[in-house]
């Protein structure tokens, strides 16, 4: 490069001290951003990714320690520099934006005078034009209404709002470096396409310099200028996002790329790159060819579900006020209709508030519908209650995956009680050695390595503990599997791994599957037929490659193409 | 348990002051156990000779007004104390976390109920309450036990609720569910072992008020009745003696005292630590 860098980090180390000992994060980075370049910063979780971003901006905490390598920021050292001259540069010159805005913005503080607070820090402002600059700020990041948003505080505003006014922030003292740490996980994909292109805009106008941290290869590719892949504290690969995607040299970086599904990829591709798995994985089976679609009966049917929840905020609530029953309650399901057949996969796909986890649970009986029916197996199983469903010996044959592996898994059971506590409560075994037989039979099953099975789950990693879950739920045998987005927690490699395993476990028992998901690339892999849900309503049915190369309805076709991806072809 | 013991050692490592309190809570333990063999005279027995003797190497603590020797009454006090405090917290753990719980679980209508109960009984001033319960029942330890579990029964509901309802909507209680498993079988084997931690935190220091409470109901002559050695109300006799000079009287079981409620209320923490499967690794 010929110009100078702006930031540059050389042959950074990073130490963490912890009960074990000490632990290296970061292993001789060395990465530069020009002036007006944005880098992304690839990896999977544990790679070191959010780890440099925090040693460059000196917000690494009590037990990191910068053991070895400078980072520089126009000429001036930042490692080893007084925490007071970082103040100054923070928020001045380099600003940051966090994962979780709802978290990271203050929860009893209006926005906008926490817009006012950097102003003032940094001196950009005086008390008399400061509310006018921060109420810039908001119309800047395209805030509807900003004299109204200024005195909201966060709760009130929606997630890809409170992101706006973390922008907002960041860029309020006009930085010349912005890095952004995953800056839409947790937004939709509509409003993760809106605030990336915010991002690019502003900085784009402004010549700023980006760092965006991501784990989404589609999103580097489609917001980078150059990209720095990241594997277990180091950087395996550095290259322009042309060459990277067309001549992967490194096999991690590689990997990456085939693990990422794409709007034409199948399931086998996404694991034709060998690599030393998390565990002891089990050899990937041969995917077969897809299964034409079953001309089975019906396992499935649903009839005009209606789910109606009532509204804190309607008015009503008191005697004097009138009553409006329209506004009283909040239809989260509306009129919806499909039906599945046996060893058939369902997806449905939507946006946060669609509909689509309502939907599921009403399915598999967690949640009664305020309307409809749903005809399991030609039963009515709305006709009892969810309560009373429980201890019906249907209760088996619908199971389910959870979305957050974690959080699915009781923190006090170990992964053998939490595969037992559906064989003992469903299939009545009560032996232990029964029990423990068919607990490793499952095990086997999905991978999971059986000296694991002791453990706990916060001792497990994401794959381990989706490993678990699905052991969980196919362990009394089931009819049907309803799949709450089962991969989102997952990095891209251990998700195409848990791809893979849900389709081989569909093919050897036979399971029919209902794949909710917001991901359309993930849900075609593994689903014949897609729903589309919006407001609680189906916008669009049909088979998975009609509806993602060509969907009929404006609201499907602005989910597909919202969707980063990377088509190497196209670069 | 080979894995408990390493944990344990682990969490004592990691806190001096943990370790100190624990120690503190095994001489406590002890002296309870063991006090009426260890203790060097007979608690009860008087010596007319002996009266108000201060602190000697016969004597560590010196002798009362009735030539009992304060070192023994101080021990032997231990289990009565211990005791006390123990089956108090005990009952208001078992009721406050089963009412708690499904205040936290159910909501509506349990739990309105049961949070005005609960803001009913702190409406009272605790201490003129329990005074109340005693009068009330009548003067006995196990009415003193009683009045004690009543008073802190609120404080465990409000943990129990608050971390109940933060953890109703848990993914693994919909997976337990799914498993066909009933509300109150959820409660008791997904949702209760979840809560301890923080519980634990409140039981040590809740332990500590209720040796306070015990010992200020004996001290102002409800439940505990002399000749019985109890550290209130050697407390209560020593305290006409302070003013003449005679303080080893107070001074001594009323240390006791501190160093009881300051070892609870130290343990807290490691105890949470202990019963958290997240600490363990």
């Amino acid at each position: 490069m010929t110009t100078q860098p702006l930031l540059s980090v050389d042959a950074l180390s990073v130490q963490f001290r912890t009960r074990e000992g000490t632990v290296t994060a970061l292993q001789d980075v060395s990465l530069r951003v020009g002036k007006g370049e944005v880098l992304g910063i690839v990896g999977e979780s544990g790679s070191g990714k959010s780890v440099t971003a925090y040693t460059v901006i000196g917000l690494l905490g009590e037990a990191g320690r910068a053991v070895n390598g400078a980072a520089t920021y126009d000429g001036l050292a930042l490692t080893g520099a007084a925490e007071k001259d970082l103040r100054d540069l923070r928020g001045r010159e380099i600003s940051m934006i966090f994962q979780n805005p709802r978290a990271a913005l203050n929860p009893i503080r209006p926005v906008g005078r926490q817009i006012e607070d950097v102003l003032l820090r940094h001196a950009q402002a005086s008390r008399m034009n400061v509310r006018d600059k921060a109420l810039a700020m908001l119309e800047k990041v395209r805030i509807v209404d900003p004299e109204l948003r200024y005195g909201s505080y966060p709760f009130e505003l929606s997630g890809g709002m409170c992101q706006r006014v973390m922008i907002a922030m960041a860029l309020a003292c006009d930085p010349r470096l912005l890095i952004a740490d995953e800056p839409t996980t947790g937004l939709d994909v509509t409003t993760q396409k809106a605030t990336m292109d915010l991002i690019r805009d502003l900085t784009r106008e402004r010549h700023m310099s980006v760092v965006l941290i991501t784990h989404d290869l589609g999103m580097a590719a489609a917001y980078c200028d150059r990209i720095v892949v990241m594997q277990k504290g180091r950087v395996v690969e550095s290259a322009s996002v042309r060459d990277l995607f067309v001549n992967p040299t490194h096999p991690y970086t590689k990997k990456l790329i085939a693990a990422s599904p794409g709007p034409h990829s199948e399931l086998a591709d996404l694991t034709a790159v060998p690599d030393e798995l998390e565990g002891a994985a089990p050899p990937a089976a041969p995917v077969a060819p897809p299964i034409p679609a079953p001309a089975g009966d019906d396992l499935l049917e649903v009839i005009d579900l209606v789910k109606e929840f009532p509204r804190q905020d309607a008015p009503g609530r008191w005697p004097w006020q009138k009553r409006d029953p329209e506004k009283a309650v909040f239809r989260a399901v509306d009129h919806v209709s499909f039906s599945l057949k046996r060893g058939e996969s369902l997806g449905l796909v939507g946006e946060s508030g669609c509909g689509k986890s309502t939907t599921s649970s009403i399915i598999t009986r967690l949640l009664d519908p305020t309307a409809g029916d749903v005809i399991f197996a030609g039963e009515n199983v709305t006709s009892f209650s969810a309560a009373a469903f429980a201890r019906l010996p249907q209760r088996r044959k619908i199971q389910m995956v959870f979305q957050d592996p974690h959080d699915s898994l009781n923190p006090r059971f170990t992964a053998r009680d939490c595969i037992a506590e559906p064989l003992r409560r469903l299939l009545g075994m009560s032996g232990g050695r029964e029990i423990g037989a068919r607990i490793d039979e499952l095990a086997d099953r999905v991978g999971l390595p059986r000296d694991l099975l002791t453990r706990f789950p916060h001792q497990l990693s994401g794959g381990q503990k989706a490993r678990v879950g699905i052991a969980r739920a196919i362990a009394v045998d089931p009819l049907m599997l309803v799949l709450d987005e089962p991969t989102s927690a997952l990095d891209v490699s251990v998700q195409a791994v848990v791809l893979q395993l849900l389709d081989r476990l569909k093919r050897e028992m036979g399971m029919s599957y209902i794949f909710v998901s917001h991901d359309l690339n993930v849900v075609r892999l593994l689903c014949e037929r897609v729903i589309v849900m919006n407001r609680g309503r189906i916008v669009e049915t049909g088979t998975a490659d009609e509806v993602l190369n060509n969907p009929r309805e404006a609201y499907t076709r602005t989910l597909v193409q919202a969707i980063p991806h990377f088509e190497p072809g196209r670069l | 348990m080979a894995r408990f013991l390493r944990h344990f050692r682990h969490v004592m490592a990691e806190n001096p002051v943990t370790a100190v309190a624990f120690a503190l809570l095994g001489l406590i333990v002890f002296l309870a156990l063991f006090g009426p063999w260890i203790a060097p005279y007979d608690p009860l027995a008087t010596e007319a000779t002996k009266t108000l003797r201060p602190p000697t190497w016969a004597h560590p603590f010196g002798t009362d007004h009735l030539g009992r020797d304060v070192f023994s009454r101080v021990i032997v006090a231990t289990r009565l104390d211990l005791g006390i405090a123990i089956s108090a917290v005990a009952l208001s753990f078992a009721a406050g976390s089963a009412l708690g719980c499904s205040a936290g679980f159910w909501g509506g209508w349990t739990d309105r109920i049961i949070g005005r109960l609960s803001d009913t009984i702190m409406a009272f001033p605790l201490f003129v309450l329990a005074m109340g319960i005693v009068s009330a029942l009548g003067n006995s330890i196990e009415n003193i036990v009683y009045a004690t579990a009543i008073i802190n029964l609120p404080f465990y509901a409000r943990v129990a609720r608050a971390e109940t309802s933060v953890r109703r909507n848990a993914g693994y209680v919909a997976a337990a569910r799914l498993c066909g498993a009933s509300d109150t079988r959820i409660l008791s084997t997904q949702v209760f072992p979840n809560i301890l931690p923080p519980m634990m935190v409140q039981v040590s220091l809740n332990m500590g008020w209720a040796i306070l409470n015990a010992a200020g109901l004996s001290f102002i002559g409800l439940g505990v009745r002399p000749p019985d050695a109890e550290w209130g109300i050697m407390v209560a006799e020593g305290a006409t003696y302070i003013v003449s000079g005679e303080w080893w009287l107070a001074l001594f079981p009323g240390a006791a005292l501190m160093l009881a409620v300051f070892c609870f209320n130290l343990l807290g923490d490691g105890l949470r630590d202990l019963v958290d499967p997240l600490r363990r690794t």
